[in-house]
């Protein structure tokens, strides 16, 4: 693939292996993607999709078995290559990432302001004393009220909203190109989920920051994200532009996620749920990794692994990029199940 | 009619329904035979046990027999004396090999007495539950906190050295561990749904600690049996060796190291033999106690 | 903070107590101890005897005068000794078992620690198993066994330090007991250590701070630290405690004038209110060092205090 100069980051053949008792696992298998300055990417799959561990690779939090293959260049630096100091300096700095789980990823036994002045401390060379109104003053940013204050508490005397809230000033301080978001508002209450959401679009819209947002939830990804990619069993699906996905899903993968999504407006309908189990990751079909509970599924698809390819679909404007799917079947099929199924 | 049927059929089912019933002991013990340092204690230990037990009886000398011709000899061929001899002629080997009788008597005395009590006392406040249990475990951190030596010592002061009394001095103090852990495991067991559905169907509580409950514990009892064990035989050897345990005409492992010092410089062998027999023993019940916990819990390393 | 550290110090009292009255009954109950009318003393002990444990009073009144004389920190009368009380035994055998216990209790904590640290970062290396294997060694072989050894070989082969006894905190006299103290309790603190630090750093907050970027020596340091070495202030309580004990065997094998020798002598001479005034004595030191322990683990856990 050509290197784009004009992309923030551009991922190239991303795949990542583990090294376990039971032989090597491959979680991720040949992910591409670019992203340009404030752009917003979606990366959608169930558990153990891979999702997670191909941006872990990124910022080089892989576990010790783990390994990376494969580039991922960020302003032109390749991230998977990069020896610990340098990595060091973009991290936490040019790139930021948040997780899941706000309770257990703060740190419980540092108050919030050491946990924030030390990034500043680190990456800007600020004083103690200005890090710290500066970092008083990314809370009042992301809403927290009486931030002079409560900046001085543990992360435990927080609400689980709150908390994530924190961890994503903590990320905005150094005003990053990029954010990571990894599943952010999975452990929150729904109402707190769509505040988060919210906070996120308009911190996105205020500072600029392109963002990776990581999670299986089809509806966080429809509020926020410019493109999206569908991961199963560590490979792509289908990726394309949030439109096309939503409104032209071309993969029956795609289409399970989007069929199980309940909507409010259509009441006693019956939720469609992707039967079947999510995927063994040690013992992965030599074909599709969907084909075991593909309902669209043909002979050759448990053998014969589809290629990624663009999807002609006659419904496109010229000017827009094509999706690429997948799978054996002709677009034809899926979209035409898609107008039956949904609304 | 139907009503009886219906519920010996749900006991089979829950009989067979207690989780962890045969599989995990044959898993366990694969697992354990894989653990190569256990398995070579277990080996070693055996091997020890034998000898103290049959040695004596084997050898030509007796533990207290003096030879005026061989008096204070370093480990030597002469009179099959292998360990060598104390300054009054008595052969080591064998004197190691009583005292070892005595010392994992002791061993196996106060283990059994103290993890008798220690399950009885956290079975019973881990399925009582409530002011019941909160008050038993009280006691059992009023003991911890007291350091048990000095009662055993006290308890020896005032009530002599005989070796009931020096077995009762060391149980005292080491049935905590054995009721702290089986409390915990009777209470994760109690809330179980397979023990809620025995109660609701009327089976008796007796009934229910024995069949139901007892099993599932004997994982941690024999864990910390084997933990149990070299802690019991240490405190006897600390007492004997500091001259408040054993007393004569007996000897143990405690006494022979204490005689030892005394005369290690002209006779090191005094010493380091009984030393090393007593270290590897406990070093053995150390690496069985490991390989067991591995076996029974293997998520727990 | 306060509140906390006065309810901690309330709820030892019930032990105390059982402790105290306990040993009390043991004693009183000992034939030809000196509650026993039978006993044969000298005059002068039975006078001191009679000063202190009022014998001619009922039991319980009896018992009453020694927990007073306890609050006034009068530790009683030994049954042997005319000249001395055991306050006086104990004033001049405490300092040398302090200087020797805490001595080893701090060394053993900072080699332990470095130790279990190094260890812990270096996971499944060669020095990790080295270091693992050699401290087991501490643990296992009984202090009573080594302690000897040492003596052997340093003192009676190389000459290097003296076998035994004490001369006014000298050093050489101290040496070799704090090695045989500080060698028993590192193994146990580098395996906690290492133990710990090494869960602690897969937690989500570690894996927070190195996305942040932060170099490795300061989320080990200043992000894993303090949580890693939670469990190992919850076990030096033990390890103080056994180190009581541990003082036993040591002062015995070196011949040290200190509480441990004083308790031995004591109780071969079965001197009865001698050991009692010592068992309650380091029962209430012992109880004392748990509620510091305690203390410091709510200074360290944030979570714990209110």
């Amino acid at each position: 693939m050509a290197v784009d100069n004009n992309k923030l980051i551009e991922v190239d053949d991303l795949s990542v292996k583990f090294a376990t008792p039971d032989g090597e696992i491959t979680a991720v298998n040949g992910l591409s993607f670019g992203l340009e300055r404030g752009q917003t990417f979606g990366i959608v799959g169930e558990s153990g999709s891979g999702k997670s561990q191909s941006m872990l690779a990124l910022m080089g939090l892989l576990a010790i078995n783990g390994r990376a293959s494969g580039r991922a260049l960020f302003n032109g630096e390749d991230l998977l290559s990069l020896p610990a100091q340098r990595l060091n300096r973009i991290r936490g700095n040019r790139v930021a990432m948040i997780f899941q789980d706000p309770m257990t990823s703060l740190n419980p036994y540092l108050t919030v302001e050491r946990q924030m002045t030390e990034v500043l401390e680190l990456h800007k060379g600020l004083t103690r004393r200005s890090a710290l109104s500066l970092a008083i003053s990314t809370l009042e940013q992301v809403r927290i009220p009486d931030a002079a204050r409560r900046i001085r508490m543990y992360p435990h005397e927080f609400s689980g909203g709150m908390r994530q809230r924190i961890m994503i000033a903590m990320a905005l301080l150094c005003q990053p190109d990029l954010l990571i978001a990894d599943e952010p508002t999975t452990a929150l209450d729904v109402t707190v989920q769509a505040q988060t959401m919210a906070l996120l679009r308009d911190l996105q819209r205020d500072f600029g920051t392109a963002i990776i947002l990581i999670t299986h939830d089809l509806g966080v990804v429809a509020g926020l994200c410019d493109q999206v990619m569908v991961l199963y069993g560590g490979r792509i699906m289908e990726q394309g532009s949030a439109e096309s996905i939503f409104y032209r899903p071309t993969h029956p993968y795609t289409l399970g996620l989007l069929g199980a999504v309940p909507k409010l407006d259509h009441e006693g309908d019956r939720l469609l749920a992707i039967p079947g189990v999510p995927p063994n990751m040690a013992h992965l079909p030599a074909g599709c990794p969907f084909s075991e509970r593909c309902t669209f599924v043909m002979e050759r698809c448990a053998t014969q692994r589809p290629a990624l390819r663009p999807a002609d679909s006659p419904t496109e404007a010229d000017d827009e990029v094509a999706v690429l799917r997948a799978c054996h079947r002709e677009v034809i099929e899926i979209t035409r199940e898609a107008e039956r199924v949904l609304p | 009619m139907l009503f009886f049927s219906r519920r010996k059929t749900l006991l089979d089912q829950l009989a067979q329904a207690a989780p962890h019933g045969r599989s995990l002991w044959a898993d366990a013990r694969t697992r354990f035979m894989r653990n190569k340092a256990a398995v070579v204690s277990l080996v070693l230990l055996l091997l020890v046990s034998a000898a103290c037990i049959v040695g004596p009886a084997v050898l030509p000398h007796s533990f207290d027999s003096a030879d005026w011709d061989s008096m204070s000899l370093p480990p030597t061929l002469k009179n099959m004396h292998w360990w060598g001899t104390d300054e009054s002629g008595r052969d080591l080997l064998v004197r190691c090999l009583v005292g070892g009788r005595i010392s994992l008597m002791v061993g196996l005395l106060a283990t059994l007495a103290s993890v008798a009590i220690g399950i009885a006392w956290g079975a019973t406040a881990g399925f009582i539950g409530g002011k019941v249990d909160a008050f038993m475990m009280r006691i059992v951190d009023m003991m911890y906190a007291i350091p048990y030596l000095l009662i055993a010592i006290l308890l020896v002061t005032i009530l002599g050295r005989e070796f009931y009394l020096v077995v009762l001095a060391i149980t005292a103090f080491s049935w905590m561990d054995m009721a702290r852990v089986v409390r915990g495991q009777t209470l994760s067991l109690r809330s179980m749904e397979f023990v809620e559905a025995a109660r609701s169907i009327g089976v008796p509580t007796r009934r229910i600690i024995f069949s139901h409950i007892v099993p599932n514990l004997l994982g941690v009892v024999v864990i910390y049996t084997t933990v149990t064990v070299p802690s019991v035989i240490l405190t006897e050897s600390v007492l004997s060796f500091l001259g408040l345990g054993i007393q004569e005409p007996m000897t143990s492992w405690g006494v022979l190291i204490e005689d030892g010092t005394s005369v290690m410089e002209v006779s090191p062998w005094m010493l380091l033999f009984p030393g090393a027999l007593l270290s590897m023993t406990l070093y053995c019940f150390n690496f069985i106690g490991d390989g067991l916990r591995d076996a029974l819990d293997p998520k727990e390393r | 903070m306060w509140s906390y550290t006065l309810r901690r110090l309330l709820a030892t009292i019930p032990t105390l107590l059982a402790v105290i009255t306990v040993s009390y009954i043991l004693v009183h109950s000992a034939p030809g101890g000196p509650f026993d009318n039978e006993k044969q003393v000298s005059e002068a002990v039975l006078a001191n005897l009679q000063a202190k444990y009022h014998l001619d009073l009922p039991p319980w009144q009896q018992y009453l005068h020694y927990l007073n004389n306890l609050l006034h920190g009068d530790l009683g009368a030994s049954f042997r000794y005319a000249d001395w009380s055991v306050n006086d035994l104990v004033a001049a055998a405490l300092p040398v078992s302090l200087a020797i216990g805490g001595t080893a209790m701090l060394l053993s904590f900072v080699v332990g620690v470095g130790l279990g640290i190094a260890a812990a970062l270096r996971q499944n290396s060669a020095a990790d198993y080295g270091v693992m294997l050699v401290g087991n060694l501490g643990s296992v072989i009984p202090s009573f066994v080594m302690g000897p050894v040492l003596v052997l070989v340093f003192a009676l082969w190389l000459h290097w330090l003296p076998a035994g006894g004490w001369d006014a905190f000298a050093p050489q006299y101290m040496v070799l007991p704090v090695a045989l103290l500080t060698f028993i309790n590192v193994a146990t603190i580098a395996r906690v250590m290492r133990g710990s630090l090494i869960e602690v750093l897969h937690s989500n907050f570690i894996r927070t701070a190195r996305a942040k970027g932060l170099p490795t020596r300061v989320v080990v340091l200043r992000h894993a630290l303090k949580p890693a070495l939670l469990p190992v202030i919850s076990v030096m309580g033990p390890l103080a405690i056994s180190s009581i004990t541990a003082a036993l065997v040591t002062e015995t094998i070196f011949s040290l004038p200190g509480i441990g020798k004083l308790i031995v002598n004591g109780a071969g001479n079965r001197d009865y209110t001698l050991v009692l005034g010592l068992v309650v004595l380091i029962t209430v030191l012992a109880v004392l060092l748990n509620l510091l322990v305690d203390l410091a683990y709510a200074a360290l856990d944030p979570k714990i205090r209110y």
